[in-house]
């Protein structure tokens, strides 16, 4: 970053104007958030008959890697040969479109709402660091559990709580359980 | 009109289809960053009381969506039999769920957060998203060890209205009144614990409260269509189809089908048990023909190239089950064209039946079995390459359902 920033200072400087040269306005109210969102994944059911979803989608780009460098081991493992196996193209799935979407709508978002700033959230006991580590070591338990449980809170929670899922439901009150049950113990990391 | 979910790969191309995700995806990520997920302290509040914004988001955005899916359900716009309905995998579900909870409250995200943001420059996010990318490795490198696991306490698509035994109207109703609920305690927490004041929150909640539940109680009284209601609105059309014989099809393209590696068979003989064990094509399932609805969930469970084939002596009660089935909206199911009898005509070469036998179309057996041969008759399992048959290809293999899979299911 810095290299380049001494390479071409104008651009960078034009570049940051852009994005970061906005006036940081407030979340919205959580119920309109929520009430949005549920358009959003009726929308959804509406026009495709499924819902929402990230994990699926990082799934496949994990795959796509794994492709990429070891394809023999893709088309000898039951689980990975199903998103990738042969000549299966793992981008030949909507969920990727949807998680392009994602980053997309997220990132011009935060630009309109003045929210694009590099940063780290933290609580104020831990270190930055502290915090790469432990959202590396949470992120590691998301993307497993994510997989095990056939779903993350979007695909599962969302999506299929919406539909009445009891599955889903389940999923929920276990999602909530696991993370309640430990935070009184990893309290330092947030407050 | 067509009911929703669109076939949208059919309209756009595969590629058009996907076009239609990314812009759904758009508002998704847009959606949870003006709702403040993008910031993993936001989220992480809501374990500690202090700013119930993730319950409030997720559940109101659950109610919503479920109040108006089941609505337009209702009214018809929508068919809920054709709505992808995550499967019920019970333990695996439960388990997977506790490990994301410690994920989460550890991490500070969900996967669908941590890309918003990352994509708001946020480095936790960042991280959080690597992390999730290596989990999902772990996963599918080791998923191999405890596979049984993974595909235990399977129960299909199994809904809530199913586990109660209730209407789905009643259930949407209590999920709405349970939702508020929460939302009203969920303000309270936040006040003793978080300190902030609910008198402070926008007034128009009540009113956008009160509006949920007088819909959600109008989705009760309207009711959902039976399969009858169903029927009644795809009547003529499907009555044209059978009568232009445009779903019976030739045993010739049945046999090729099941030797078909894209497409998946299903046989259900509707026959009755006696004449089952006389005969019966291989891997054909014995369904007598008033538990044919009794089977719709799980013939909706299967996967999307599953072609259903049902079948009697003749076509009389083969008929009669394909419309059960349509009308429940089970995808791509066809009649054996004859029926078995005319199936044993054409691969059984010391078939002795009677043109006159054949000309009266009463749906029993026309051929004589001294044993009770089941599928070890040689015409139950005929080899494809023996015969020559020509016949004009009937089946069509639409996926009228959205994707296999939620955005995360596999």
């Amino acid at each position: 970053m810095a290299t380049y920033a001494k390479a071409r200072p104008a651009a960078r400087r034009s570049l940051s104007r852009i994005l970061a040269r906005r006036e940081t306005k407030e979340y919205v109210n959580p119920y309109l958030a929520g009430i949005l969102l549920g358009i959003v994944l009726f929308s959804a059911f509406f026009l495709t008959g499924g819902g929402l979803g990230a994990s699926g989608g990082m799934n496949n780009l994990v795959v796509l890697a794994q492709d990429t460098v070891a394809p023999n081991h893709v088309d000898r493992t039951a689980y990975l040969l199903g998103i990738a196996g042969g000549n299966k193209n793992p981008l030949d799935s909507w969920t990727v479109w949807l998680l392009f979407g994602v980053i997309i709508g997220g990132f011009v978002s935060g630009w309109l709402n003045g929210r694009l700033k590099i940063e780290t959230n933290k609580g104020p006991q831990i270190s930055t660091r502290t915090r790469w580590g432990l959202a590396f070591f949470g992120g590691a338990l998301m993307g497993y559990g994510a997989r095990l449980a056939r779903g993350c809170t979007s695909g599962q929670a969302l999506s299929g709580g919406a539909v009445l899922s009891v599955g889903s439901w389940v999923f929920m009150f276990a999602v909530f359980g696991g993370a309640y049950g430990v935070a009184y113990f990893v309290r330092k990391f947030w407050n | 009109m067509t009911p929703f979910p669109l076939p949208l790969a059919q309209h756009l191309g595969q590629w058009g289809a996907y076009g239609v995700y990314l812009l759904i995806g758009v508002f998704f990520g847009a959606v949870l960053e003006i709702a403040g997920f993008g910031n993993s302290r936001k989220l992480a509040a809501q374990f500690y009381f202090k700013d119930l914004t993730v319950l409030k988001v997720m559940f109101t955005a659950i109610v919503v969506a479920m109040v108006l899916i089941f609505g337009a359900s209702a009214v018809g716009l929508l068919d809920y039999n054709l709505v992808w309905v995550n499967p019920t995998y019970l333990w695996p579900g439960i388990a997977g769920g506790l490990v994301m909870g410690v994920g989460f409250i550890v991490g500070g995200f969900c996967p669908g957060t941590s890309i918003v943001s990352a994509a708001t420059g946020k480095l936790d996010g960042l991280f959080f998203v690597l992390g999730a990318l290596t989990g999902i490795l772990a996963f599918g490198e080791t998923v191999g060890l405890y596979e049984d696991f993974w595909y235990s306490s399977y129960l299909g698509r199994f809904t809530l209205p199913d586990l109660f035994n209730a209407e789905a109207g009643v259930v949407v109703l209590g999920v709405v009144l349970m939702a508020l609920f929460m939302f009203w305690g969920g303000e309270q927490l936040e006040r003793i614990f978080g300190g902030s004041n609910p008198k402070a929150a926008p007034k128009w909640r009540y009113a956008a409260a009160a509006g949920t539940v007088v819909l959600a109680y109008g989705v009760l009284a309207v009711g959902q269509p039976t399969a009858a209601d169903h029927w009644a609105r795809i009547a003529d059309e499907k009555e044209a189809e059978l009568a232009e014989r445009q779903v019976q099809v030739h045993p010739g393209e049945v046999l090729d089908l099941t030797y078909d590696s894209a497409i998946r068979v299903e046989l259900l003989d509707v026959r009755s048990e006696t004449d089952y064990n006389y005969f019966h094509i291989i891997d054909a399932q014995h369904v007598p023909l008033t538990e044919v609805p009794d089977v719709v969930p799980d013939l909706q469970a299967k996967p999307d190239n599953t072609v259903f084939v049902v079948m009697s002596n003749d076509e009389q009660a083969a008929t009669e089950a394909w419309k059960t089935l349509i009308s429940h909206s089970v995808p791509n199911t066809y009649i054996l064209g004859g029926g078995v009898n005319t199936w044993i005509e054409t691969f059984d070469d010391q078939s002795v039946r009677t043109a006159e036998a054949a000309s009266v179309a009463d749906d029993t057996l026309d051929h004589p079995f001294e044993f009770a041969l089941g599928s070890r008759h040689p015409a139950a399992k005929p080899d494809p390459h023996a015969y020559e048959l020509e016949y004009e290809p009937k089946v069509e293999l639409q996926i009228q359902r959205g994707p296999i899979g939620s955005g995360c299911g596999s």
